[in-house]
């Protein structure tokens, strides 16, 4: 190979990776550099005292307090319905499942991991419109559907990872219990699981990350931009990711587009916070699995 | 533990197993469910033509498919050789720290919320491109295409760069006792060897690029007209589902949303069977 190609195909994979680093250090910087300023209790709690607030014995009506409180919620409400499911289907994949079914299960899953998530939007919204028409009058998208929509969008997360901690164990540790008499529910209850639990709890922490940053879902189940702090599961609430997809588009003056910024901080910031801790569980993991095998 | 629980587990584990493969059929069969009127009725070709105009009754969804092709395919235009580039440059031109300072920017962008791409590109990209082209608001595929490209940018760095490591260490070795430089390795060793690997990473990217609705939604300007240059709005088929949420649920214009969504799902259906025919089973992209 000519030398000066060689070069250029080296020069070309720095560049890459440099206009990479700089495209994604311009939108953080820009991102911080205009939403710190904005960055005080009043953004939160806006112009009600923040311990009335917090013990909820006023309304915040022009701060995020609401929207903070709808997006951890929600997440709650999500990470209820997806854990039980999404464990126990991943124990069943991983240990009970046969080879005549697997396929089956496997490729219905990929399919829930890769269908748009406005897809799985759209499903709660119908199945919203179908209990509207066939169960009771008083359902409409809600943040009960918002949060079993969530669920069916970050299912396959839990249900993979718990598979894969189970499935990647070492023969040994998978036997030791069942040769020293454990039944098969001991087994995977008191050994396999304690075994890889940070594996499987780094999945968890991934899927809260999605129901937090996740908007297309939310937007057509029944998140609106002003409703207060939700008071039933039939509630319609606000949530921090759309509160700034409806300001970029909605904004009425500069300190409203100042809050936006202020918003996608400290949405950022939630993010962040459980991704780096989704990442040191699963490196823990990895780390263990080194030493002991 | 008495045989009467551990029966119950099994059973308690089977069933959820089946309730969350029974979703994904649930879904497919809302979507056919409530797209069934326009197949029966026959007018289903008129809802694969170029015009909407709902006071028209005309639900042509023609655009919004123009639509996603020409965005998503511009997005993996831009994306590919940065992508192909930035893997490179993690596998092979830089084993040392800044390669991996470059491998955790990138996994650090995965967790990146796509409304926060969107708000920034709204405030930094559009005005930017709107100078740039000197008319209309800087809303336009361009725009849309750019940001999303960053947006799928690290499923095609991630999965390419594990796919370069994939390559046997004795082929790498081998390489490197004759002589051969970085450059030379990539070329002949590693990219004949991983092939596979990348066309499955830019299907992945792919089925990415055309399952996001947000960046599309808010940047690319949801005009209703099929995009003739890089400057004209657009609407893809995922923010035509965001943008008809229609109150009357009979009504064509609600009907057609679930075309879009059908649409979709047998776009992922196919990218997930070419996965799968490519050997790479268990995919979990960021959607």
């Amino acid at each position: 190979m000519n030398r000066f190609i060689q070069y250029s195909i080296t020069f070309f994979a720095w560049i890459s990776g440099i206009i990479l680093i700089g495209a994604i250090g311009v939108l953080l910087i820009f991102l911080l550099f205009k939403g710190v300023s904005s960055l005080n209790s009043f953004l939160i709690f806006g112009e009600t005292r923040p311990l009335d607030a917090l013990l909820f014995r006023k309304d915040v009506l022009d701060g995020l307090f609401p929207a903070i409180i709808g997006t951890i919620l929600l997440i709650t409400a999500s990470i209820v319905w997806a854990i039980p499911i999404g464990v126990a289907s991943g124990i069943y994949l991983a240990e009970y499942c046969n080879l005549r079914w697997k396929p089956f299960f496997s490729f219905m899953l990929d399919l829930l991991a890769g269908i748009p998530s406005i897809l799985v939007g759209l499903f709660g919204f119908t199945l919203s419109i179908f209990l509207h028409r066939h169960l009771s009058e008083h359902i409409y998208p809600c943040f009960l559907i918002s949060s079993m929509a969530l669920a069916c969008l970050v299912l396959p997360y839990i249900i993979r990872t718990t598979e894969q901690a189970l499935v990647n164990l070492p023969f040994s540790v998978k036997t030791t219990g069942l040769a020293l008499g454990a039944s098969r529910l001991q087994n995977i209850l008191f050994i396999l699981i304690p075994y890889n639990l940070s594996r499987i709890i780094s999945g968890i922490i991934l899927a809260i990350g999605r129901c937090a940053e996740d908007t297309a879902v939310i937007m057509l189940t029944g998140v609106v931009a002003m409703a207060g702090i939700p008071h039933s599961l039939l509630a319609k609430y606000e949530a921090l990711p759309f509160y700034i997809f409806y300001i970029s588009s909605d904004y009425n003056s500069q300190e409203e587009l100042m809050k936006g910024f202020g918003a996608c901080i400290i949405l950022l910031a939630v993010c962040a916070v459980f991704f780096t801790l989704a990442n040191i569980l699963k490196r823990k993991a990895e780390i263990r699995f080194a030493t002991r095998t | 533990m008495k045989p009467f629980i551990e029966k119950c587990a099994e059973k308690g584990f089977l069933f959820s197993a089946i309730l969350s493969a029974s979703i994904t059929i649930l879904i497919l069969s809302f979507m056919i469910f409530f797209s069934f009127p326009i197949f029966k009725g026959g007018d289903i070709a008129a809802f694969f033509t170029l015009g909407w105009n709902p006071y028209e009754g005309k639900f042509g969804i023609l655009p919004m498919m123009a639509g996603t092709g020409i965005i998503a395919s511009l997005a993996l235009f831009i994306a590919t050789p940065f992508g192909i580039g930035c893997s490179a440059l993690i596998s092979v031109f830089s084993k040392g720290s800044s390669g991996r300072f470059l491998r955790k920017v990138v996994e650090f962008m995965t967790g990146i919320p796509t409304v926060i791409y969107g708000f920034v590109a709204i405030f930094l990209l559009v005005p930017f491109i709107r100078e740039i082209f000197e008319k209309g608001t800087g809303m336009c595929v361009l725009s849309a295409s750019i940001m999303l490209a960053l947006l799928i940018l690290p499923t095609i760095v991630l999965f390419l760069s594990d796919a370069f490591n994939s390559v046997p260490r004795s082929y790498i070795d081998a390489a490197d006792s004759l002589g051969a430089t970085p450059a030379q390795k990539l070329v002949y060793v590693i990219i004949p060897y991983a092939w596979k690997g990348i066309i499955s990473g830019l299907v992945l990217a792919a089925g990415r690029a055309v399952g996001d609705t947000l960046i599309a939604l808010m940047i690319a300007g949801n005009a209703l007209q099929i995009p003739t240059g890089l400057d004209d709005a657009a609407r893809t088929l995922t923010s035509h589902i965001a943008l008809i949420i229609a109150s009357d649920y009979e009504s064509p214009e609600f009907k057609s949303i679930f075309l879009c969504g059908l649409i979709l799902f047998t776009f992922t259906t196919l990218i997930v069977l070419i996965m799968r025919s490519l050997g790479y089973f268990k995919i979990l992209g960021k959607r």
